[in-house]
């Protein structure tokens, strides 16, 4: 294990050094505006400190996505994002040759030189640096270090998983008209997932596992107070307590903090300081994304007001 | 998400703080009594392989160890897999590193109750051995017989053969379309391969490549109510359920449904009927419990279901729709889950009786939302359902 970690070396070289601690961690983030919990700065620090991918689980709105792209932000690594869905390749997450392009370019040669085509010298033209498409995971391994975010692993199908797999553990791929690709320092992968399947236990093995849940009030209030411009205290703690509230309401989809900030963001424009039934009744859509749940919100709109 | 998920944030705080206090209990060379506590976790339930002890150690030589949060998170992160495991992390960490036990320090204590699937029967299997002989002499029309019998009735000798005439099913899924294509020799035109066909031949243009969409297995989704009134069938059951799993390890999913939901798709995946029902057992704590499907079926749309476990799946509820808790909950989440599956499938014991009607109080309200309701208390009604499944 240790021997392993050594081999793939420590993700984001420069960056981590600066990183001595779970909390000096938390600081950084905080600095740009991601306000993490305990486990949030031990899981990211870890991950950093022991180069092995962080695997992201919880409720749609805890923050997964966007704890990758803090830390992409607060270490000053480049962010790569690969959206993975049903049916995702090999073409559509590492590279592809553009082949209407080659073709052209073939059709050019042998228009300039006149059909006496050198066909050693035009094929090696062919499979060069410019007619390769690279995709997000060929991007991360020549970009490292830098923050590969891979979203949503679990609407990939498993022969992705498998393919996946191997790239992180060898941090290297080989294009077999090319050459291999070789990162110089692992990137820090962030993995998502919704839980929507049950990913492959060798790949969660292979990474450290985080379960995320919602903030607790006052992290919601700090979080709320950085991330919109012009709240005042007290808007912010009207919202974070009534979404504490509609978290316990058993909604069909409890709101997240992203939602919270919609809120905010929407009273905000709408010029509000304050959370009174009025605007609350108006600006619901912000929060809530289901019909039911709307209703039974509306029904009980005093009690969540408190 | 009232129930496990909720829990499991007091319980991680709180066995945080609980020993706060504790942390002077790690000695210089911690390492043997952090094997010790790896040791204590996979007896608990925990995937604490080799792999995961090593990146554990790990991660505790770059943390500091004399503070409890951190080391408490150490442990979490690598030998955690699953939102179900960290109650029982919480538990084991407090008592191993706390110095006093979980409830002295006041958290909630979560005690798994290990519960073995009730024996239908006073009998062991001590004798099987004799009776194996005689199974093999039975004779096909015996087999017939067998196949209608109501599984609910069986005799010792009978139980088991059908347990080996399970294993002579076949279940085949239905397919769905997916988004991977695959080459054919008629459909849309594959850009990528005629390209490559056509730089191969040095540019002439080649024959043309088409694609089609690839089709794959829709998922199956399996509920089965084991609360005290389905206590006969419950057995049976999670065997047929282990024969589906087996055809399909991927694409099969099972729950128990009684007095709380359990996943048990893990446990079926072993090859062996009888270490897969073991397994099961242990993981349901509510065999021949009290019933509340509503609740329960609410549980699995919003922790599975919603999330795109159910979405687009056949989904097979095994229930008598016996409700203890609110009907109008069970037809609510019935509608709910009709709208996200592809097709849901009512599996009744006792629909199959002389003179059935669907009176009872869960049934009646679940039936608009159901697509079929079908019997389920022997094999040949088992063998039926296989083929509405493949045929849905």
């Amino acid at each position: 294990m240790t021997s392993e970690s050594a081999a793939t070396g420590t993700a984001a070289g420069a960056a981590h050094t600066a990183v001595s601690s779970p909390a000096k961690l938390s600081a950084l983030l905080e600095d740009i505006g991601y306000l993490a919990d305990d486990g949030v700065a031990t899981a990211a620090f870890l991950a950093l400190r022991m180069g092995k991918p962080l695997f992201c689980e919880g409720e749609p709105g805890t923050g997964k996505t966007s704890l990758a792209v803090a830390l992409s932000e607060s270490l000053g690594l480049p962010l790569v994002r690969l959206q993975c869905h049903e049916g995702i390749d090999a073409a559509q997450a590492l590279y592809e040759w553009d082949f209407p392009r080659q073709l052209l370019h073939l059709r050019a040669l042998e228009a300039a030189e006149g059909g006496r085509l050198n066909v050693e010298d035009a094929e090696q033209s062919l499979y060069t640096e410019r007619f390769l498409l690279a995709r997000p995971l060929l991007t991360a391994l020549r970009s490292a270090p830098c923050v590969l975010l891979v979203d949503e692993i679990d609407r990939a199908d498993d022969e992705f998983e498998a393919f996946l797999l191997q790239l992180l553990d060898e941090n290297t791929v080989t294009i077999p008209e090319y050459g291999e690709v070789r990162a110089e320092q692992a990137p820090l992968v962030v993995l998502t997932s919704n839980r929507t399947r049950e990913v492959h236990d060798a790949l969660k093995r292979r990474c450290l596992y985080h379960w995320l849940e919602h903030p607790d009030l006052s992290r919601e209030i700090a979080i709320l107070r950085a991330r919109v411009p012009g709240i005042g205290q007290r808007l912010a703690e009207q919202i974070a307590e009534a979404l504490q509230r509609l978290r316990t309401m058993e909604l069909l989809k409890p709101p997240g903090v992203a939602e919270a900030i919609d809120w905010a963001n929407a009273l905000r424009a709408l010029g509000r300081d304050e959370l009174d039934a009025a605007s609350a009744a108006t600006t619901l859509g912000a929060v809530l994304k289901f019909s039911e749940d709307t209703d039974r919100v509306r029904a009980r709109l005093d009690a969540v007001l408190g | 998400m009232s129930d496990n998920t909720g829990d499991t944030t007091g319980g991680g705080d709180s066995a945080v703080d609980g020993t706060a206090g504790g942390g002077n209990t790690v000695v210089a060379d911690p390492l043997p009594g952090l094997v010790g506590f790896t040791a204590a976790l996979r007896e608990a339930g925990l995937p604490c392989d080799r792999h995961r002890v090593g990146a554990y150690f790990d991660a505790v030589e770059r943390i500091d160890v004399g503070e409890a949060a951190q080391l408490y998170w150490a442990g979490r992160l690598t030998l955690c897999a699953d939102p179900d495991d960290l109650p029982r992390y919480d538990e084991a960490f407090a008592s191993w590193f706390g110095g006093e036990s979980a409830a002295d320090a006041g958290l909630p204590v979560r005690r798994e109750q290990r519960a073995r699937i009730a024996p239908l029967t006073g009998e062991g299997d001590g004798e099987s051995g004799e009776e194996a002989g005689e199974q093999l002499s039975v004779a096909a029309s015996d087999v017939e017989l067998l196949r209608d019998r109501d599984l609910g009735e069986l005799t010792d000798s009978e139980r088991r053969h059908l347990r080996e005439l399970f294993q002579t099913l076949r279940p085949v899924f239905p397919r769905r379309r997916s988004s991977r294509l695959r080459p054919a020799h008629r459909g849309a035109l594959d850009p990528r391969r005629t390209f490559r066909a056509m730089i191969a031949g040095g540019g002439e243009p080649a024959r043309l490549a088409y694609a089609r969409k690839r089709t794959r297995p829709r998922r199956v989704v399996l509920l089965v109510d084991v609360s005290g009134s389905m206590k006969p069938y419950a057995d049976s059951l999670l065997r047929f359920a282990h024969v589906v799993v087996r055809a399909h390890p991927a694409d099969t999913e099972v729950f128990t449904l009684g007095t709380r939901l359990t996943r048990v798709s893990r446990a079926l995946r072993q090859r062996d009927p009888e270490r897969a029902m073991l397994a099961a057992g242990g993981a349901v704590a509510d065999f021949a419990g009290g019933t509340r499907l509503g609740e329960t079926v609410r549980v699995f749309l919003d922790r599975w279901g919603q999330r795109g476990l159910a979405r687009r799946a056949v989904v097979v509820v095994f229930s008598d729709g016996w409700e203890r808790g609110d009907t109008a909950l069970l037809g609510e989440q019935m509608a709910r889950l009709r709208r996200l599956a592809h097709t849901v499938l009512w599996v009744n014991p006792h629909a199959g009786r002389e003179g059935y009607e669907p009176v009872q109080s869960g049934i009646a309200v679940a039936l608009p939302h159901v697509d079929r309701l079908l019997a389920g208390h022997s094999l040949a009604t088992l063998e039926r359902l296989l083929r509405e499944v493949r045929d849905a």
